[in-house]
């Protein structure tokens, strides 16, 4: 059972990381318009047009 | 409009050397308009950032200071097919969009805390089934409160704080017992975990938590979505007015105007501000201030408010200072005393508490005190109390009005109807009378041709595209009929008496009937004539107020919901007689001032009826904050609107009938969830009295009846 005290840490640790990760997102705002990112993705103006 | 607008007003310098704007687009429908605009904006000189919020429909642009006029912004999203319309972000809107950061943060963080500590905390119910030691399940319970308090310190904030405010008014709310059960059960769960306890109450706790932030969360996201669509409104009405800068006439927003200020009010126009006129001759339109339909004839020296419709002739006003005049002076006395006069209906969520609270604490100090009778020890007769403090924590209770409340408006906001006030969905389903306003509440806003089936249709559109080279209001009401969007070539406007094109080789007139080469035209009564002639032929074109499109069918359908309706109207009897027949309403009354309309709806009060209010004068400002509850079409007076509890959009009356029909069936389905919460305390409190409560049974027991609840909530949403 000692393998627990350090699997239980790890384990918290790791959900952590995915609470400041998503607390950086809010904070950046990447929150603000769910809809238009949606949309955005589906844009494709950031591929130069081929010149032939 | 040639002359350029000063958006001096709404653009914000920033700290880094940049100008900001913000602006509501209308227009914006999909994903390839963002690239359009963006793109369009970037486009233009000094630009430095340019991003539009779809979720909104709001546009932030940002240019090096003094690198490009604001004026071109607008004129470029014109360009590109859309229209543009400056704010000023509402402070009460930025604060509330901190609040929601604020609230999501909590929500992370207690759900974070809430998946691990049931991680663990299902380990422990498993290991005490089987063969867990005792040193292991200590180990996990202080993981469990290592990640716990901290968590519930912080995500628990918003609770803790509206309990503590209540409490310091001497009064309770429902986050009283949720407070107070947080604290105790994250208190014994650390003596009993120092004890080396079998079970915990760490994962009730924080889950608890969770639960009811997401219900707040949700709540607050619809909340703020409702108050930016209305902000939207807001700036799509702000219109802009002509002022004087020496001999120029210059555009500026109405939000600038001063006391003094000097300005050119053109046939067609609303006047933007009150004030007297100084030179000129016209007749105004008033229905948006009195209810009347008649025109009134001013000359200089006349008082004239804002929002009334100038018809014939250019005016030039003298600005008075706001609230100058008698009318709006009468109007904000009655305001007040109406406001003053308002029975403040307590809130169905509060009256709950209210009983709940003060039940939930004495049946758990019982508990304790007869178990302690009975002769158990001290502290399983207060490990017992808490189960029981648990158990009856309000998260069934504290979800059942708010889920019902985002998902009714969430239905109300798809049939048009946006919901201003918190508690307007209780006191909507409350009414049993409703009082209409007549013009431009059950009639259209804006007059329609009236007479288009007795016309031969191609000289109606002949006329109606000939219309659209006119401002003059009769010519705007005609041209809504034309399918042809372009003006004729080379049509010119005679100012006073109307307009004149060549057609298909004929010369076309469109005015009065003078203007036409007739002599002598029978009038309407209630309808304004215009006339067309075209080679040989002539047309009476009759314009008036017309009843919106659905209003028959609305006004069937309220009845048969068991609403008691009237109209009160400020206009002349004979105008509202033909309304009031033509939809069955036996119970009217014409020519009543603002003054009036109070007392009357006093008196239905007094009866003891429930009124609702729909109304969109400046006359019905009074009226509508009399009433148990209001509702005002989008196109009323801004102080009207501010007024209302509610505001429905578009040319159908249809919403007011939505808005009664969502918001009784999500009473109905409030009661249900508070009647399903007292059940499920029924059950669940005899249980926790008798000790029997583990913490296996609390998490089941709260996340059920929490999900019960909500799905019931779901049902609010309306299938019409």
């Amino acid at each position: 059972m000692n393998v627990l005290v350090y699997l239980v840490p790890m384990a918290v640790g790791l959900g952590l990381i995915g609470l400041i990760a998503f607390l950086w997102a809010l904070r950046s705002g990447q929150y603000s318009d769910v809809e238009g990112a949606a949309l955005r993705v589906l844009s494709d103006d950031d591929i130069e047009p081929e010149s032939h | 409009m040639t002359n350029a607008l000063d958006l001096s007003l709404y653009a914000k310098p920033a700290a880094d050397g940049t100008c900001g704007l913000d602006l509501a687009v209308e227009g914006v429908h999909c994903g390839a308009c963002i690239n359009r605009i963006e793109g369009a904006m970037k486009k233009l000189p000094g630009v430095t950032d340019a991003r539009l919020n779809f979720t909104n429909r709001r546009l932030h642009v940002a240019w090096a200071d003094g690198a490009l006029e604001p004026a071109r912004i607008i004129e470029t999203l014109e360009a590109n097919g859309y229209r543009g319309h400056p704010f000023v972000p509402l402070r009460a809107e930025q604060e509330e969009a901190a609040e929601a950061r604020r609230l999501t943060r909590y929500l992370a963080v207690a759900g974070f805390a809430a998946m691990n500590v049931m991680l663990l905390s299902v380990s422990v119910w498993s290991g005490n089934a089987t063969d867990i030691t005792p040193e292991t399940r200590d180990f996990f319970h202080w993981a469990s409160a290592l990640i716990a308090l901290p968590a519930a310190a912080y995500a628990g904030q918003p609770f803790f704080r509206s309990a503590w405010r209540a409490l310091k008014a001497r009064s309770l709310n429902m986050d009283v017992p949720i407070t107070v059960g947080v604290v105790l059960a994250l208190a014994m769960s650390v003596v009993e975990t120092a004890n080396h306890a079998k079970a915990a109450y760490f994962d009730s706790a924080i889950m608890l938590l969770f639960f009811l932030l997401v219900g707040r969360t949700l709540e607050h996201a619809m909340r703020r979505k409702t108050r930016a669509i209305a902000g939207n409104l807001a700036a799509l009405k702000a219109d802009t007015a002509h002022r004087f800068a020496g001999d120029e006439v210059v555009s500026v927003p109405v939000a600038a105007l001063e006391a003094g200020d000097r300005l050119l009010v053109r046939p067609g126009e609303r006047v933007p501000a009150d004030g007297t006129v100084q030179s000129g001759h016209s007749e105004l339109d008033e229905s948006l201030i009195t209810g009347e339909t008649a025109r009134r004839v001013v000359a200089s020296g006349a008082t004239v408010y804002a929002g009334s419709l100038n018809y014939s002739g250019a005016l030039t006003l003298n600005v008075t200072a706001a609230g100058g005049t008698a009318l709006i002076d009468e109007i904000e006395r009655l305001l007040e005393k109406a406001a003053g006069a308002k029975s403040r209906t307590i809130r169905l969520a509060d009256r709950a508490a209210r009983v709940y609270a003060p039940m939930v604490h004495v049946t758990a100090a019982l508990t304790a005190a007869g178990w302690l009778l009975a002769g158990a020890s001290l502290h399983d007769a207060i490990v017992t109390a808490i189960a029981v403090l648990i158990i009856t924590c309000p998260c069934a209770l504290s979800l059942a009005i708010p889920a019902v409340q985002v998902v009714a408006s969430g239905a109300l906001f798809k049939s048009g109807v946006i919901v201003n006030a918190g508690d307007a969905i209780e006191r909507l389903a409350e009414a049993d009378t409703v009082v209409f306003d007549k013009t431009g509440t059950l009639t259209l806003p804006e007059p329609r041709v009236v007479n288009a089936d007795a016309i031969d249709a191609d000289l109606l559109q002949m006329a109606a595209r000939l219309a659209l080279s006119s401002r003059h209001p009769l010519a705007v009401a005609l041209a809504r009929e034309a399918a042809v969007r372009t003006p004729f070539e080379d049509a010119i406007e005679e100012p006073g008496q109307g307009v004149r094109a060549l057609v298909d080789g004929a010369e076309a007139r469109l005015g009065s009937a003078e203007f036409c080469g007739l002599a002598n035209v029978a009038a309407m009564p209630g309808a304004s004539l215009i006339v067309f002639c075209h080679g040989g032929r002539t047309a009476m074109i009759a314009i008036a107020q017309t009843l919106r499109p659905d209003a028959n069918d609305v006004v069937k359908a309220l009845r048969a919901l068991g609403l008691d309706l009237r109209i009160l109207s400020g206009d002349r009897n004979d105008a509202v007689a033909p309304v009031a027949r033509q939809l069955g309403i036996t119970q009217w009354q014409g020519g009543l001032t603002p003054a009036e309309k109070i007392i009357f709806i006093e008196s239905l009060k007094a009866t003891g009826c429930r009124v609702l209010m729909v109304g969109d004068g400046l006359n019905d400002a009074p009226a509508l904050a009399a009433a148990h509850v209001s509702l005002s079409p989008v196109s009323a007076a801004d102080l009207t609107q501010a007024q209302a509890d509610a505001v429905f959009l578009g040319d159908r009356l249809k919403p007011v009938q939505d808005a009664i029909t969502v918001a009784r069936r999500a009473r109905r389905l409030m009661t249900e969830n508070l009647w399903f919460a007292a059940i499920y305390n029924t059950i669940a409190v005899p249980v926790a009295i008798a000790g029997l409560v583990t913490p296996l049974i609390a998490a089941l027991a709260m996340s059920g009846s929490s999900i019960t609840v909500t799905l019931n909530a779901l049902r609010a949403r309306y299938r019409a």
